[in-house]
């Protein structure tokens, strides 16, 4: 396999007294989706902040082989700029004026914004202005994405549709992403492995993945079994076989 | 949305045609002496003396003048300033109990240090604008530098802005609403000071202009001056209100 963009290595951090991770390995590798599910206040943000080098460690090493992007749940668009003008921040790096706006044109269309180019964030709706974020997260030439919880502060339905438009998009668009969420249905649904996280101070207890090819449905049955399995990990469901339905008994 | 605003100008007038109706009636049961209680038509004729003589207007052009200089001269340090003690912790302990001393301090306590050290005339008045000035500008700059979400930074550092890309694209956007808000409250206070400052360090100027009337016993022309300094301090609030509606700051006003 090829040099991994992430690693951590018996990484340690820490508040303080309070000691946040303890020893974390982990290695992700280029196209990998990996989900980071576990307690809230365990240590989740933290391990991201580490990965995109805002914190550092207090032990071990960190080595990252790639630009990396955060995305972030509360808004990181910037407001006084127009959606298209966000975009065209994530497209930095691209030196043709000409093949700038093509890009940008592109990835509008990519995340059906194209109508609201012109607009403000707070123009937009909860669930466009993760859309835009995406876009400009997805318009760099960043090869690792970090993203904290970035569907939280939409309601269920809306989720369902970002999780599944992100899906789509990196069909499209291959990154290699780190996802942290509370959602563990989303975590089995969009990644490869999801690993489950101790209480503090945090450990990666356990690593569940998953075989079936990516867009998947969340009724698909590999990721019903991942999800059963990892609440029952969780402690929050009993380890026994899916019930089966039970004949309705008419009194 | 010309409609509206019309509409707006036309309303904003009922208030004024209102005071002018009740002054007139007043004036007119001649409760008070008129030398000490001037009808509006004797203040609108005073207007005309001073504008036929060239005075209103050598007058308005002074004060704006000192005002414009005083005033730009606090932003442009003022600003910079709030950054500077906004960016950093250490700078904020260390200055801005001394930058809240002076600013609780009225401007126009320093008009007798004003003309022992610059005489009359322009100086002494650019100088009290500008303590009257600088110092809300540094306090409310670096109160909202000091406020800017740090995601904003993080996305930069992530896209690369840094220096005064950084501070052309993100430190001043992010504070630019609350800026302009404080700019409007302090040329409102320039104005203010301004009229004080001429009324005793000066030799023309509105401020001046209503210190010779009362001293020459024309409350005419005393009113008169009065309502031109009124009427321009309106102005300068709605020219920089109109800052507000730049597409790029809205976002502050609109959350
Ligand atoms: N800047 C900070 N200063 C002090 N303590 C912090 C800081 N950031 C996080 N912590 C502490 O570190 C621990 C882990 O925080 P972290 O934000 O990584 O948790 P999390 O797993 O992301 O939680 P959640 O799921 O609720 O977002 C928490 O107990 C928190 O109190
Ligand atoms: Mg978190």
């Amino acid at each position: 396999m090829s040099a991994p963009l992430l690693r951590f290595e018996r990484v340690r951090a820490g508040f303080g007294s309070l000691e946040v991770l303890r020893d974390v390995d982990l290695e992700v590798h280029a196209g990998e989706f990996v989900a980071l599910v576990g307690p809230s206040g365990c240590g989740k943000t933290t391990i991201l902040n580490l990965a995109s080098g805002w914190l550092a460690p207090s032990g071990g090493r960190v080595e990252r082989a790639s630009r990396v992007r955060m995305v972030f749940q509360q808004d990181g668009l910037f407001p006084w700029r127009t959606v298209a003008e966000n975009v065209r921040l994530g497209l930095r790096h691209v030196a043709d004026e000409a093949e700038r706006a093509r890009r940008e044109a592109e990835f509008l269309a990519l995340v059906d914004l194209a109508p609201f180019a012109g607009h403000y964030p707070h123009q937009l709706s909860g669930g466009m202005r993760q859309r835009a974020e995406l876009a400009r997260a997805l318009a760099g030439d960043t090869g690792l994405l970090l993203m904290d919880e970035p569907f939280s502060s939409l309601d269920y339905l809306a989720r369902l549709r970002m999780r599944a438009e992100l899906a789509r998009l990196l069909t499209e668009q291959p990154r290699t992403v780190v996802l942290v969420t509370h959602d563990i249905e989303e975590a089995a649904q969009l990644a490869d492995r999801v690993l489950v996280l101790s209480e503090r101070p945090a450990r990666i207890r356990d690593e569940v993945r998953l075989q079936a090819p990516r867009p998947r449905a969340a009724t698909d049955p590999d990721v019903v079994r991942a999800v059963h399995h990892i609440l029952t990990l969780l402690g929050l469901e009993s380890d026994r076989e899916a019930p089966a339905l039970a004949p309705v008994e008419v009194p | 949305m010309p409609a509206r605003a019309l509409r707006g100008a036309w309303l904003g007038l009922v208030g004024p045609a209102a005071l002018v109706a009740v002054w007139a009636i007043v004036a007119s049961l001649r409760l008070f002496p008129e030398s000490l209680f001037p009808t509006p038509l004797a203040v609108a004729r005073g207007l005309g003396i001073e504008l036929r003589s060239g005075r209103l207007w050598d007058d308005v052009v002074a004060s704006l003048f000192r005002v414009l200089t005083g005033f730009l001269l606090a932003v442009a340090l003022g600003v910079p300033a709030g950054l500077a003690v906004g960016r950093s912790r250490w700078a904020r302990e260390a200055f801005l109990p001394l930058v809240n001393f002076f600013r609780s301090l009225s401007p126009l306590a320093w008009i007798p240090f004003a003309i022992l050290w610059l005489g009359i005339g322009d100086p002494p008045a650019i100088f009290l604008i500008f303590m009257a000035a600088f110092f809300p500008v540094v306090l409310s700059t670096g109160a909202a530098v000091a406020s800017i979400p740090s995601v904003y930074f993080r996305v930069a550092r992530d896209l690369g802005l840094q220096g005064s890309e950084r501070l052309w694209q993100v430190t001043l956007p992010a504070i630019a609403p609350q800026v302009i808000t404080t700019l409007r409250v302090t040329a409102g206070l320039s104005w203010l000071v301004v009229v004080a400052a001429e009324m005793i360090a000066g030799r023309d100027g509105l401020g001046f202009a209503v210190w010779d009337a009362r001293n020459g016993l024309r409350i005419d022309l005393l009113a008169a001056n009065m309502v031109v300094i009124g009427v321009i301090g309106v102005a300068l609030d709605l020219l920089l209100m109109g800052l507000t509606r730049i597409p790029s700051v809205r976002w502050g006003y609109e959350r």
